[in-house]
């Protein structure tokens, strides 16, 4: 065993007991534990949770190596401000509004706001979007075992398994909310110590965001003398309109996931919610604002590493990751092709993933700290994998089970079912941990499209405009949903693969749908009958925070007419 | 809250949140893409300034605009006297 394997192993198995213990602490017995936590869980604590459900083993193992080497820099702003922008949108939008309403899933509002039938489009859209999701997350923590333990896939996927199983069935949303905020814990310093040491060593400035200016001119030169675009130049990868429909399209979408949305029902009141996004962005910006720099000065390293190298040169971190297959020829061959010739960055293809993986060895950082980077992968994927379990198991037993199928079910059997609906889902995302279908890395990217499509418009309004009414939000949901979706499967290369049209992109495309979803929504709404009086007085009382009757009333479980 | 003081709450409410999310749009949108070729010809320590909203400055303004919001809707609880005492 290698010394890299060993530390790794050492930190996996601390990490995992603390999760372990945590949830073992953390174990609950009812229904409003086990799907919000009681709604008693401190901003702070809530903050990092949302972080650690948001960021997920993409955002920590591919994100600096998208910007920096798929995207050349600037382009991969797409990502850096969609993925953070959506935040504001649901500070100020979405977030104090869900928590004045109270319950616990995102359909239980489309529900109770809507319709029994708009209820069942959001528990489909929800399930769907979060088994995309979830099956990444476990196909990460294979990952992850493979490359750094040498075991199969199979048994990474196995033991990531066990181990959210025993938090997640256990403790429920109280739980998780608990162990991701550990889990929060040891991904940003696994990610900061590497990064704070890149750019002490590359740049002379320890501070990740300020060494990042120090260096750029000399990576656009370097870039320009290999014939590639300049790293900071505009549009040189993705036009200005489809940088705005992406960026919009992730940004509407993060403000409309429902295993983000759901974090605001855990907080303890309306200020705390505001309070817990607060937190959230801020522990986000750690990593984001960290990783575009960690991207240039990695990027300016490898490139200085490989100018001009030969096999016999190379630094050792080129030879491990092209011994796995991350690192080839430009053709896709095994670096061994390049035989006794000298050769530069351009020449060789480099994985994304490897910026992360391999910057504790790129910064020249011991054995130790690559194992901490690999714990904090671990901790990125498991942390995101149980935030979207729960998703799919409140909105079986509570949305289906106990709405539909039966409302007279006891506490206790609501929890069994839970409980239940929870290792099903479980064993479903090992599977396709395992066995990933050929589609998810690329429905993944586009579950944001989705989600702004369907979700975004129908909570907005929902909140802010009293006239929007039932047909109008299933008209619009379900045209938003249509178009989104049959637009994607036409450009998508493995299924139609067509240009589309006026150049949008199929990660594009949501921004779209949710513009027809508003203009339906309203449309159909000034067409039907307004609200009841009643629900009308709700919308409005969930404006204000402070206990008010109705709300409370509803809280409590009395049905209001639509 | 009476329903006067509810219209003067939400009003104020509103109003905060259109221009929060001005600023948000311009910095993002604006800085970060629409303009971002006139701001890279300004360097500031090192960085093209367009470049530099997109990759870090548009996140920082994002985490100051929640910031702002939650100040001033603490206070504006206060003032109407529904604010709640946990944070």
């Amino acid at each position: 065993m290698s010394q890299i394997q060993l530390w790794t192993l050492i930190f996996a198995i601390i990490t995992f007991g603390i999760y372990i213990y945590i949830a073992y602490a953390s174990r609950v017995s009812d229904t409003a534990g086990f799907y919000v936590a009681g709604g008693g869980i401190p901003a702070p604590a809530n903050g990092a949770a949302i972080a650690a459900d948001w960021m997920s083993a993409a955002s920590f193992i591919s994100l600096a190596g998208i910007v920096g080497l798929a995207y050349n820099g600037y382009a991969g702003g797409v990502f850096l401000m969609g993925w953070t922008g959506g935040y504001v949108l649901l500070a100020l939008l979405l977030a104090p509004y869900l928590r004045k309403f109270g319950k616990f899933t995102l359909p239980d509002f489309v529900g109770d706001r809507y319709s029994e039938t708009t209820r069942l489009v959001a528990v489909l859209a929800a399930i769907v979007v979060s088994f995309v999701y979830v099956a990444g997350q476990m196909a990460g923590v294979g990952l992850v075992f493979t490359r750094f333990l040498g075991v199969s896939t199979e048994i990474g996927v196995i033991i990531g398994m066990a181990i959210v199983f025993f938090y997640a069935v256990l403790g429920g949303m109280k739980g998780i909310t608990w162990t991701q905020v550990a889990q929060y814990s040891v991904l940003i310093v696994a990610y900061l110590i590497p990064a704070v040491a890149v750019s002490s060593r590359v740049t002379g400035i320890p501070l990740p965001q300020i060494g990042f200016g120090a260096i750029l001119e000399e990576l656009n030169g370097l870039q320009a003398d290999l014939g590639l675009a300049e790293y900071s130049g505009a549009f040189t990868q993705i036009s200005m309109p489809n940088m705005v429909l992406i960026t919009a399209a992730l940004m509407f979408g993060t403000a409309g996931l429902p295993h983000v949305i759901v974090r605001f029902y855990t907080a303890k009141s309306v200020r705390a919610a505001r309070y817990s996004a607060l937190w959230a962005i801020f522990f986000i910006a750690l990593l984001y604002t960290t990783a575009p720099s960690v991207a240039s000065f990695t990027k300016l390293q490898i490139m200085k590493d490989l100018d001009g190298a030969t096999l016999a040169t190379v630094p050792d971190w080129f030879n491990q990751w092209a011994d796995v297959g991350l690192i080839t020829t430009a053709a896709g061959g095994p670096v061994a092709d390049l035989g006794t010739s000298t050769f530069s960055y351009t020449d060789v293809m480099i994985n994304n993933d490897i910026i992360v993986l391999a910057s504790p060895e790129i910064g020249g950082l011991p054995a130790p700290i690559v194992g901490l980077v690999a714990a904090g992968a671990l901790a990125a994927a498991l942390s995101t994998a149980s935030g979207l379990l729960l998703v799919i198991s409140s909105a079986v037993a509570n949305d289906v089970y106990y709405k539909k199928i039966n409302p007279a079910a006891t506490e206790q059997r609501q929890l069994m079912v839970g409980r239940i609906a929870m290792a099903c889902a479980i064993i479903v995302a090992g599977y396709f941990g395992v066995n990933p279908p050929g589609f998810v890395a690329q429905v993944v990217a586009l579950a944001f499209g989705l989600a702004a499509a369907s979700f975004f418009p129908t909570l907005v309004l929902g909140i802010f405009w009293k006239r929007a009414t039932a047909t109008g939000a299933a008209a619009g949901m379900i045209s938003g949903l249509v178009i989104t979706f049959a637009y994607m499967v036409w450009t998508i290369p493995i299924y139609g693969g067509s240009e589309g049209l006026f150049g949008i992109p199929a990660t594009g495309i949501g921004t779209i749908g949710m513009l027809i979803n508003f203009a339906v929504t309203i449309v159909v709404s000034k067409m039907t009958p307004p609200p009841s009086e009643e629900m009308q007085e709700l919308v409005e009382e969930i404006r204000y925070p402070g206990r008010t009757d109705l709300v409370k009333r509803h809280a409590g479980g009395e049905a209001i007419g639509h | 809250m009476d329903d006067t003081q509810r219209r003067a709450y939400w009003r104020k409410n509103l109003r905060l949140m259109a221009v929060l999310l001005a600023v948000w749009a311009l910095v993002s949108f604006g800085a970060g893409i629409l303009f971002v070729e006139p701001l890279n010809e300004i360097v500031v320590g090192g960085f093209p300034l367009g470049f530099w909203f997109s990759q870090q400055g548009s996140i920082l303004t994002f985490v100051a605009l929640i910031a702002i919001y939650v100040w001033r809707m603490d206070r504006l609880d206060r003032e109407f006297g529904v604010a709640e005492d946990e944070g």
